[in-house]
């Protein structure tokens, strides 16, 4: 399908016209007397100059043609939710003067290995592109892509001004491609890499920087996981007088801190790396004053690290706690005992990140101190099902009574019981997302035994504000009912091992009109609520079912009937594509580009003609203009 | 179910191994070999567990991990717990190829055997490897795939069996065709 189809255009507006005049900017060098039309273009481009958020350009780029090539031409932020609603040519042709991209690849279940891992997202089509058109572009945002280290020396190589590299959850590259950046990203101001998975290819990449004065703001590489040259950091650190966010990974000691944070006093965002001892220490030597380090640093708001802590140590972050809105000890395995003093001390912490090592009695503290807090989230130190489990609905109730603006929460424990949530509900009215994960599948309320509908049913119903929701533990259709009834505001929703018939599912599409981005696994939602989604589809940006009810005929259907949509059908299996009844994973996006030619498995649009296509290929019969190749995950895909 | 069939077939098979060592004490999770993420397996105590009530569910999969559940990076898991040798987590190793600037990197539990391996190799750095025979080695091709093992030693891809491979390969190495006759003669 090319890109001239009629087709719902998603973005705003229709094919260009091609009135483009000298003024606008265009190829035409003819000058011709501004006609009353042409004043207003003016008067709009200088007008939405000043409109930053996406939302109100894409609102503007519908008004009429005018309106959608004045706001073409002026749009300097890109965000593209899913790489691949959208070819980048498609993009480029439309958009001239982009100096800011953001780019989401993968969709977030990839976290989990529930993805094979060659499905792609790969940054290089983008990059291709923007190579071409995009030659002033300063920042760079990925989320989930697939970027290599040629990647990196060619985006190094053709945004000579680009100022700055961010890479969350992103793989695919190692310390070769960061030693690129460093040497060539001449106005780099901020590098972070952020959850993603780099090969240490024993590259001295820091040693890479340019020898004088750097306009470096943020490093952050907490997640690389290689040895750093310190010598070298020390040195840049040291004339990186810019230097604002500093996030260290676990290979830098707790010495080695304080050697750094002697020298940027100006810091505001630390991530303290190992924050233990990590070398050997001559008997008797003298143990540097860690507490006069934290103490003049006078501006630092937002702590973390902590990566493999030495307990002992951390009353040295005492002098900062009073200024602290931001506390992340999620990778620090301590007890409610060595918590409590730092924790009564950050009375303005508004975003806080722990283990549930704190238990309970630690969340109690927390409530008890931190009457500002709007972001929790509590991760598990064993991420198993039938692990101990040293939070509860005890110390979600205690975070509810204590801390009564939370705006966000991410929670995981063993137990918990419909009355704490119901109260969670009441007592803070401003949640905005609401993410519970009860480890054990299908766990009811662990006092009542029944199932956590009503908890999360009063989630929906009270907090009005409430845009994200992840749902866990023993659910009925109930629940999404509920959702479906209340959920009005509702744009991403998670659920996983919960509902009982096709209902659940009908509810949720029938009944959330803002859904986003559906992702479902392992519940028992078939074809006939698949068809329940038909009206939303298009309104959404992605749903993700996987080990539910569908079946390659409900996929190829929806795909049949909704040609703007992508529908990918991902075995993960060789034999279990053949014999069973349902898909593994379905992955559907809407689209305005053809179906990818990287795709690893099989592309269920147009559906007819790959169908026939593989049915003639069982049988041996050549294929005319179809190629179908295997992918080194055993997946067949088609491309012509 | 698939271990069963599996069983039979392995009690008969000739492997290089200890005997005794095999995979049907792994997790459900890792039901195919060299797999990742197969939660197909785990599909029908899932499916069916669903619409029932947990008292059923837990003793059917009572110490079955299930792939991305709970839903914590693995990133986040490995930073915190002492590394298992657990299903999520692959076997990575570093390819170079002799003259390319970049190293690479590959897991080698995506892959079904060695065709599967060199096929993504060849599309990966864009060259052909050409047939494998015990005798001649990679007869046909400029390339030949090559591998350190634990030992430090240098090995021809494609002499051992392939779990052997998988365990004791700790780097991919794509060498010149002449420069690998050396290799892949008798151990």
């Amino acid at each position: 399908m090319s890109e001239d189809e009629e087709l719902p255009d998603l973005v705003g507006g229709s094919t260009r016209s091609s009135n483009s005049t000298a003024v606008s900017g265009g190829g035409d060098q003819n000058y011709v007397s501004p006609s009353p039309d042409q004043v207003l273009e003016n008067v709009i481009e200088n007008v939405l100059y000043f409109l930053t958020s996406r939302h109100d350009r894409n609102a503007a780029s519908l008004v009429c043609k005018s309106w959608y090539h004045a706001e073409a031409l002026t749009r300097s932020e890109l965000f593209i939710g899913n790489c691949y609603s959208v070819s980048p040519c498609r993009v480029t042709n439309r958009f001239k003067l982009i100096k800011a991209i953001a780019i989401k690849g993968k969709p977030r279940f990839s976290d989990f290995s529930l993805l094979p891992p060659d499905w792609g997202a790969h940054f290089a089509p983008w990059l291709r592109a923007m190579a071409v058109s995009y030659r002033a572009l300063e920042k760079v945002y990925l989320k989930r892509m697939c970027v290599s280290d040629e990647d990196l020396a060619i985006a190094a190589h053709s945004f000579p001004i680009l100022k700055e590299l961010v890479l969350v959850c992103c793989e695919g590259f190692g310390t070769d491609g960061l030693a690129i950046v460093a040497r060539e990203c001449r106005h780099i101001r901020v590098l972070e890499l952020v959850d993603s998975d780099i090969t240490d290819d024993e590259v001295d990449w820091i040693s890479c920087f340019p020898d004088d004065v750097t306009c470096l703001e943020s490093l952050i590489f907490d997640c690389v996981e290689s040895p750093i040259n310190f010598e070298a950091l020390e040195r840049l650190v040291a004339r990186s007088p810019s230097l604002k966010k500093l996030r260290l990974n676990s290979y830098i000691s707790i010495r080695q801190l304080y050697c750094l944070m002697i020298r940027a006093p100006q810091l505001t965002h630390l991530g303290t790396g190992s924050f233990s001892t990590l070398e050997i220490v001559a008997q008797g030597e003298q143990e540097p004053d860690y507490i006069s380090a934290f103490a003049a640093c006078k501006s630092l708001i937002c702590l973390s690290g902590f990566k493999d802590i030495n307990p002992e140590y951390l009353s040295a972050i005492y002098p900062v706690c009073g200024n602290l809105t931001s506390l992340n000890l999620s990778y620090a395995n301590i007890s409610a005992e060595q918590l409590k003093p730092v924790i009564c001390q950050c009375h303005k912490l508004q975003t806080f990140w722990a283990l549930d090592s704190v238990s309970d009695e630690g969340l109690q503290a927390v409530s008890a101190a931190c009457k500002d807090l709007r972001e929790l989230r509590v991760f598990p130190v064993e991420a198993l099902e039938d692990a101990e489990g040293p939070v509860s609905e005890v110390g979600l109730l205690a975070i509810s009574e204590g801390c009564r603006k939370l705006q966000s929460i991410l929670y995981f424990c063993q137990r918990m019981t419909n009355a704490a949530v119901v109260a969670m509900s009441k007592n803070c009215p401003d949640l905005v997302v609401f993410r519970l994960c009860i480890m054990g599948r299908h766990r009811p309320d662990h006092v009542t035994g029944e199932p956590m509908d009503e908890g999360f049913g009063a989630i929906v119903k009270n907090c009005k504000k409430l845009t994200r929701l992840a749902v866990s533990g023993l659910l009925t259709d109930r629940a999404f009912n509920y959702i479906g009834q209340y959920g009005k505001l509702l744009r991403t929703l998670s659920v996983a091992f919960a509902g009982n018939t096709d209902l659940g599912l009908k509810y949720l599409l029938e009944g959330c009109p803002k859904l986003l981005k559906l992702e479902i696994r392992d519940s028992p939602f078939g074809d006939s609520a698949l068809f329940a989604g038909l009206h939303h589809y298009y309104n959404m940006r992605f749903m993700w079912l996987s080990s539910c009810k569908v079946t390659r005929h409900g996929c190829e259907e929806v795909a049949r009937q909704l040609p703007g949509l992508v529908v990918e059908v991902i075995a993960l299996n060789e034999e279990d594509k053949e014999t069973n009844e349902y898909v593994d994973t379905m992955y559907l996006y809407r689209s305005l580009d053809r179906p990818r030619a990287d795709a690893p498995r099989m592309m269920v649009r147009p559906p007819l003609i790959v169908g026939k296509a593989l049915y003639k290929y069982k049988a041996g019969l050549p294929l005319a203009g179809l190629k179908i190749s295997r992918s080194p995950c055993g997946s067949m895909y088609l491309s012509s | 179910m698939a271990h069963q069939n599996d069983l039979n077939l392995k009690a008969t098979e000739l492997r290089l191994g200890l005997p005794g060592t095999d995979e049907s004490e792994d997790m459900v999770s890792t039901a195919k070999n060299n797999k990742r993420a197969s939660p197909a397996s785990v599909n029908d105590s899932g499916l069916n567990s669903a619409a029932k009530s947990a008292d059923n569910e837990t003793s059917s999969a009572s110490k079955a991990q299930i792939v991305g559940w709970p839903p914590v990076r693995s990133y986040r898991k490995n930073n915190l717990q002492p590394k298992k040798a657990d299903s999520e987590t692959g076997i990575y190793v570093k390819v170079s190829m002799d003259g390319a600037p970049y190293l690479r990197k590959v897991d080698l539990k995506v892959y079904n055997g060695y065709s599967d391996l060199l096929k993504a190799l060849e599309s990966m750095f864009k060259l052909s490897i050409g047939e494998y025979s015990e005798r001649e080695g990679y007869k046909g091709s400029e390339y030949a795939p090559a591998y350190e093992d634990k030992d430090g030693d240098l090995m021809l891809v494609g002499d051992v069996p392939w779990d052997m491979f998988m365990s004791s390969c700790k780097r991919l190495r794509i060498m010149n065709g002449s420069e690998a006759k050396g290799l892949g003669c008798a151990l």
